[in-house]
């Protein structure tokens, strides 16, 4: 198996070890820290998107693998800064005010930095108020709400209201995910895009951004 | 046996706000929890759940509240005990604490018992006829809130109820428990009932329970959403009707399902219409 091939098996068996061990390798061997990226790290999330998608593996085998896939990380993104390679995008990432699960929002954070963007995640029980601001200054094209309560869903509303408002509509675009939100809401509410798991969220992210 | 229907959903309709602690209520608004427990037993409940879903100390740290957790939890039973006197059974809910166990996240199981034991020993000591462990997804936590209450009371029956999603392989959990996993587990454990509580509609609970039924012997409890949450002209609406939900968990009869409750979106007609139709069985 070529040595990119085993970072991203590496990335699918959760081994954060060998990930780091082999990344470092290949790095030392000169290979171009963005196809260390493409073909290691990112191929790998990508069958663990694949494969969590169709309920193949859970939670848990997503989690080791994006702890594997954050050991390779953790190596190449000073090289890639030093590249200077962009990422797909920067996209903010929270659970809206009043809301303090997060599960869903970290499987969509772990799915767009393994697909290639940045993400700045910030968190739960996020007001409007943090995210655009958190959006404007760090300059990302994309803010994800993620809420599982249906009583925190209207603050989602109250966000793409807000950016409406800052005359930002259409340059700082809007998705929405959560248990109980469904494409109805996420049109009702003016929301570009609607996420109904996490791998569709980078799909959308991926359309919003027309990266490939 | 018929147990309550849901108390977050109800809380939502009376006013709790978002961000607000559900379990603040109990001291901030008793004579709500007694209304509820009140129109349940009227419903036909014969079980009637505490409002101590998130009383762990992990869950109230969030909205930092963890030094409460004796209070909450033993006057939420001391408020429901006063409606229901003898006639009927005050079951201790206890749900998830919020937390990953190592090495998804960072809690130890050291650490998740130690919160469960405190909060098992709050709902004991105020008198719980028996323990609800539900919504869980993770089988190792779930295992440990069983043990907990069982270190304390051992008399004391205990149901555990996991949430699944239904995948083409069967009804798994959002860790990847299956039904059958969840019920060889939990069985291990000491549990005297199991099944399943949130995350799906009755239909859904049907086969849930049928799966839960060819992996034990235990006895079953069952307590369905009233169908998956729909935002309508900005309001919340949950889809399956009292008459709706009545009739299709009519199979529980043959599948011999010992306790059947509801979750999310349930009401008190909800309950009065599956009591009726087993009345009528």
């Amino acid at each position: 198996m070529d040595l990119l091939a085993e970072i991203a098996s590496g990335v699918i068996d959760g081994n954060d070890q060998k990930v780091a061990q082999v990344t470092q390798q290949v790095i030392e061997q000169g290979k171009s820290p963005k196809s260390i990226l493409d073909r290691g790290l990112i191929a790998g999330m990508n069958v663990v998107g694949e494969r969590f998608r169709v309920h193949d593996i859970f939670l848990p085998d997503v989690l080791l693998a994006a702890r594997a896939m954050y050991a390779g990380m953790d190596l190449l993104k000073p090289l890639l800064i030093k590249e200077g390679i962009p990422s797909l995008g920067k996209v903010v990432i929270g659970s809206v005010r009043g809301d303090l699960h997060d599960i869903g929002k970290n499987l969509v954070g772990i799915m767009l930095k393994g697909a290639g963007f940045e993400v700045i995640d910030l968190g739960n029980d996020v007001p409007p108020e943090k995210m655009v601001q958190a959006a404007q200054e760090q300059d990302a094209a994309v803010i994800g709400m993620s809420a599982l309560l249906t009583t925190t869903m209207p603050v989602m509303g109250e966000v793409v209201d807000l950016i409406k408002r800052e005359g930002l509509t259409g340059q700082l675009k809007t998705i929405v995910g959560g248990a109980p939100v469904s494409a109805d809401f996420a049109r009702d509410i003016g929301a570009d895009a609607h996420g109904f798991d996490a791998a569709n969220a980078v799909v959308q992210v991926k359309n919003l951004l027309n990266v490939r | 046996m018929v147990a309550d229907g849901a108390m977050g959903t109800m809380l939502f309709d009376r006013g709790l706000g978002p961000g607000t602690c559900p379990e603040s209520i109990t001291l901030s608004h008793p004579e709500t929890l007694q209304q509820i427990a009140q129109l349940y037993l009227e419903a036909g409940a014969e079980i009637v759940t505490t409002n101590t879903f998130g009383a762990s100390p992990a869950r109230l740290s969030t909205y930092g509240l963890a030094d409460k957790t004796e209070v909450l939890n033993e006057v939420a039973v001391r408020v429901v005990r006063e409606v229901v006197g003898d006639r009927g059974y005050v079951a201790g809910s206890c749900g998830p604490s919020g937390k990953l166990l190592e090495p998804y996240g960072d809690a130890t199981p050291d650490e998740l018992y130690q919160g469960f034991h405190r909060q098992m020993r709050s709902l004991v000591a105020a008198g719980v006829d028996c323990v609800f462990v539900e919504t869980m997804t993770d089988l190792t936590e779930a295992k440990l809130a069983v043990q907990a209450a069982k270190d304390i009371a051992p008399q004391i029956p205990v149901a555990a109820c996991m949430t699944f999603d239904p995948t083409p392989k069967g009804y798994y959990s959002v860790m990847g428990v299956s039904v059958a996993a969840a019920a060889a587990g939990l069985a291990a454990a000491g549990v005297d009932a199991i099944g399943s509580n949130c995350g799906n509609g009755s239909e859904n609970m049907i086969e849930i329970a049928k799966e839960f039924k060819a992996a034990t012997d235990l006895p079953l409890i069952i307590q369905p959403n009233a169908g998956m949450p729909q935002t309508e002209d900005g309001k919340v609406v949950y889809g399956e009707t009292p008459d709706y939900m009545a009739d299709v968990l009519g199979q529980i009869v043959t599948l011999q399902v010992a306790i059947i409750g509801g979750c999310c979106g349930t009401t008190p007609k909800h309950i009065s219409a599956i009591r009726t139709m087993l009345d009528e069985a």
